[in-house]
């Protein structure tokens, strides 16, 4: 077993909600990988025969005003909402951790435009701008993930900038040059990874916040479209039917959401402690 | 009449690995009036011992056993009222770092004022008559302005002023005080407590000096505590405890600590486990018996090893040459000033200064980490000062030129093990790849350093004050520099350690024919280990020479102001007296 690993069981074993919360990850991301395999049902192919079935052995989590299995389409939303999180808080993590470490590295004139046009950013309605750019670059996925990760750009780049900016004085790296670095690999391989035990919980909390983000586009119908399984759309599309006692379009889609944002807010600290060298003594 | 009294104070702090013992029974007296020195290295609990006493332990710490009695009263069972009325009037404090125990956002006045209110039930209009009486007294200068200054506009030395204002305002008759004048300067540190040793004795004030400098204890301490692993392992009168310590730990102490006369042979070899090669490469002045009588013997031996020095054919040329170097930040201001000297291969030259003599500047700019605006830089022959310092990572000359930082906890990436720290320049500069070459290389760097190898795996963290000054030295030496610039490497380190490192550099510059480039504040450091002296201030060369030269018969007012405030203690019978 490596230091790492030893060290990540370790944090983990003091840390049971990190646990827990990891534990819940990992399962929900077997189970969205695993989706073509274990779907019981087709997610798009409709049965008006079996429509509106509550939850029963054939159709655990019941069937929607279509008659598609729920458990089905569950699984594969988890694909699509899980890839759309990941890929636009990644983006948006490595773009503003790289814009935000060089600006406050290098300071000055650079630093202080970039920094009026992370404010510009910040002052709009963060979801209205969400909307505004997929209704203009039009409702595909790529173009919510553009989106999505747009959104979260400012708080990496101002949070980055931050961390970046009160170590560029350090002797460490003013000893890397020493060593023969220049200012590029100074930032890329010494200062952005001493950030990175404190912007995990940063990105922790986004996937949630992504996921929600990407829901509520779907939800109200800026998002993924129609027979796509998505926890946001199917939300949205069960809600119509709460007021006559169908929970089950709506329960199960909203738990999955729900569990799945926890899970990433609660590893949030514990993967602070798992990254940072300084913990393991 | 005894004023505070501690009796088998025992003190222990809750951490996350277990409970600690900080003070293992401690016990003194200290009379009204008398002022106690308590000396010892970084973790010997001089500051537990203080904060015990004013019962500031934070919430981990707690008091398990003993006594503190203070005018009668034992404090250790004092309620918090009780506590809260004697702190500040009858016992008073003066923190290490007085930039940070002022309150940023609240005038020198209205500080003063709130102590003033709150212990002697002054009117607002007394206690602000009070408190300008009190700047006077401390001797700041246009004191009436001063009063609507916040603490960020002081300077260090002022910011401590107004601590000590602070702390005398309700006329404690006890004052501690806590390392007060680390981090100012040495002229700054003569005048802070010229000031404070003048008050005390005006007023009567009982006082405890915790420092770990000998030399500061010594000149303004009646008697002295000696303190090492929680416990006092000695105590005595002053003149009497540096004559005759009998304490292994207190002669190794005195043994450290540089005196007016001292050489580098003089300051005992500290080191609890030197690598044996070190041992087996030690010259004639190296030596590791402590005591007076030894370096009596050494002496002369440590002489003609000095005057072994590598001597170079004047045709050689200089390794180094600053022509007329001129540095202005933005602003105007000129940090460094037309200054020219030279430095021979396998030389040493200190660059002696104050904070903001342009030192730091300069010593950035010579190992091209920042351009100069003016003059030039010649390295062996070639103009280093032409490529810009944002290239130099990739000019020849620099692994030529190293560098080691002051603060060793600031000065490693904390996510690099030692190992990874002093192979990056390897890795870097001569392009070596993971191997046996590689690790080869990292562990004789690492014995020339002093550092067992079994410490590499380590990060940081897991490392102490005196083995990260190590790993910055071997990184430093890996790549086998021909000068290497130091910038106050043992400003941060315990008088032990310190002594230990600068053994360990002169022996590099011996052995290993580095020229060394010393940046310091410290003329008695600089002494022991350069040959060359340039005394910087404001920016501006004052004085050059041959260090003892410039130490024994200084030319210029600066220098001689500098050497005045060091504070020294002659242990074989100096003048000891309590500067009243």
């Amino acid at each position: 077993m490596s230091a790492t690993t030893r060290h990540a069981v370790f944090v983990l074993r003091g840390n049971p909600v990190t646990a827990l919360a990891a534990a819940g990850l990992v399962a929900v991301v077997v189970l969205a990988l695993a989706a073509p395999w274990i779907s019981p049902y087709d997610p798009v192919a409709s049965d008006v025969a079996q429509a509106l079935q509550p939850p029963s052995a054939a159709h655990w989590c019941g069937t929607d005003q279509l008659g598609r299995d729920i458990l089905s389409r569950l699984l594969w939303a988890a694909r699509l909402d899980l890839l759309i999180a990941v890929v636009a808080v990644g983006l948006s993590f490595v773009i503003g951790a790289m814009i935000g470490g060089f600006c406050g590295y290098k300071g000055g004139r650079l630093d202080r435009w970039v920094g009026r046009i992370v404010d510009v950013l910040m002052a709009f309605p963060l979801f209205v701008l969400a909307m505004a750019l997929v209704a203009a670059l039009g409702n595909r996925m790529e173009n919510i993930i553009i989106a999505t990760a747009v959104i979260n750009l400012p708080f990496y780049t101002r949070f980055a900038r931050a961390e970046v900016n009160v170590r560029r004085n350090a002797g460490w790296v003013e000893a890397a040059r020493a060593s023969g670095e220049g200012h590029f690999a100074v930032v890329m391989r010494f200062l952005l990874p001493n950030v990175l035990p404190a912007m995990a919980v940063q990105i922790s909390l986004n996937l949630g916040w992504a996921i929600l983000n990407a829901a509520g586009l779907s939800f109200i119908g800026l998002g993924v479209t129609a027979p796509t399984p998505e926890w946001g759309i199917m939300v949205a599309e069960g809600a119509r039917f709460i007021t006559t006692g169908k929970w089950w379009l709506v329960a199960y889609p909203g738990l999955a959401l729900m569990l799945t944002v926890l899970f990433f807010n609660l590893l949030g600290d514990g993967l602070r402690d798992i990254l940072d060298p300084r913990m393991r003594t | 009449m005894t004023l505070l009294s501690v009796e088998d104070l025992q003190v222990s702090f809750s951490t996350r690995n277990g409970v600690v013992r900080a003070l293992h029974g401690i016990s003194f007296d200290l009379d009204a009036g008398q002022t106690l020195g308590i000396v010892g290295e970084s973790g010997s609990g001089k500051s537990v011992t203080s904060l015990a006493i004013m019962r500031l332990l934070d919430r981990a710490g707690q008091i398990d056993k003993g006594r503190v009695t203070f005018q009668g009263r034992d404090i250790t069972k004092a309620k918090a009222g009780e506590l809260r009325s004697l702190r500040g009037a009858a016992m008073s404090m003066i923190f290490q770092n007085p930039r940070a125990a002022l309150n940023p956002i609240r005038t020198v006045r209205d500080q003063i004022v709130d102590v003033l209110r709150a212990h002697k039930g002054m009117t607002a209009a007394d206690a602000r008559k009070q408190a300008l009486t009190l700047l006077e007294a401390v001797r700041i200068r246009d004191a009436e302005k001063r009063l609507h200054a916040y603490p960020g506009e002081l300077s260090g030395g002022m910011c401590q002023r107004v601590m000590i204002a602070m702390a005398i305002a309700c006329e404690p008759a006890l004052l501690i005080a806590d390392e007060p004048t680390t981090g100012l300067d040495v002229t700054t540190q003569k005048v802070v407590m010229d000031l404070l040793a003048g008050i005390t004795a005006e007023h009567g004030m009982a006082t405890i000096l915790i420092t770990h400098d000998l030399g500061l204890a010594a000149k303004y301490c009646g008697s002295i505590a000696v303190m090492e692993k929680g416990l006092i392992v000695e105590r005595g009168e002053t003149e009497a405890l540096f004559r005759g310590a009998s304490h292994p730990y207190t002669r190794r102490l005195i043994a450290a600590s540089p005196t007016r006369t001292s050489t580098l042979a003089d300051l005992a070899d500290l080191d609890p486990s030197p690598p044996p090669s070190c041992h087996d490469r030690a010259k004639p002045g190296h030596r590791t018996g402590t005591g007076a009588g030894a370096a009596g013997e050494t002496r002369p031996s440590m002489r003609a090893s000095a005057s072994l020095h590598p001597v170079r054919s004047p045709g050689t040329g200089h390794l180094l040459e600053l022509q007329h170097v001129v540095k202005t930040f933005s602003g105007g201001v000129k940090a460094v000033d037309d200054v020219s000297f030279h430095l021979e291969p396998g030389g040493s030259l200190g660059l002696v200064g104050e904070s903001g003599s342009g030192k730091t500047t300069l010593s950035r700019m010579i190992c091209r980490l920042l351009d100069a605006d003016g003059g030039d830089i010649v390295f062996l022959g070639e103009s280093i000062a032409r490529v810009p310092a944002n290239d130099f990572h990739r000019a020849p000359q620099r692994r030529d030129i190293q560098i080691v930082f002051q603060d060793p906890n600031d000065s490693l990436n904390p996510r690099f093990t030692a190992f990874d720290s002093i192979a990056h320049p390897l890795r870097r500069l001569e392009h070596l790849k993971d191997g046996a070459t590689l690790a080869d290389r990292v562990r004789q760097a690492a014995e020339r350093a002093g550092l067992p190898a079994e410490l590499l795996t380590r990060f940081p963290h897991q490392l102490s004050g005196g083995q990260k000054a190590r790993v910055g030295i071997a990184r430093a030496i890996a790549p086998r520099p021909k000068l290497l610039v130091l910038d106050e490497p043992t400003a941060a380190l315990d008088v032990s350690i310190q002594a230990v490192i600068l053994q360990l550099l002169d022996r590099l510059r011996r052995e290993d024919d580095i020229a060394l480039l010393f940046v310091s504040h410290d003329l008695n450091v600089v002494r022991m280990l350069c040959d060359q002296i340039v005394v910087l201030r404001q920016g501006k060369v004052v004085e050059t020479g041959a260090s003892q030269a410039v130490f024994d018969s200084p030319r210029d007012d600066y220098t001689r102001a500098l050497l005045d405030a060091i504070p020294h203690f002659e242990p074989a019978g100096g003048r000891l007296a309590f500067a009243g």
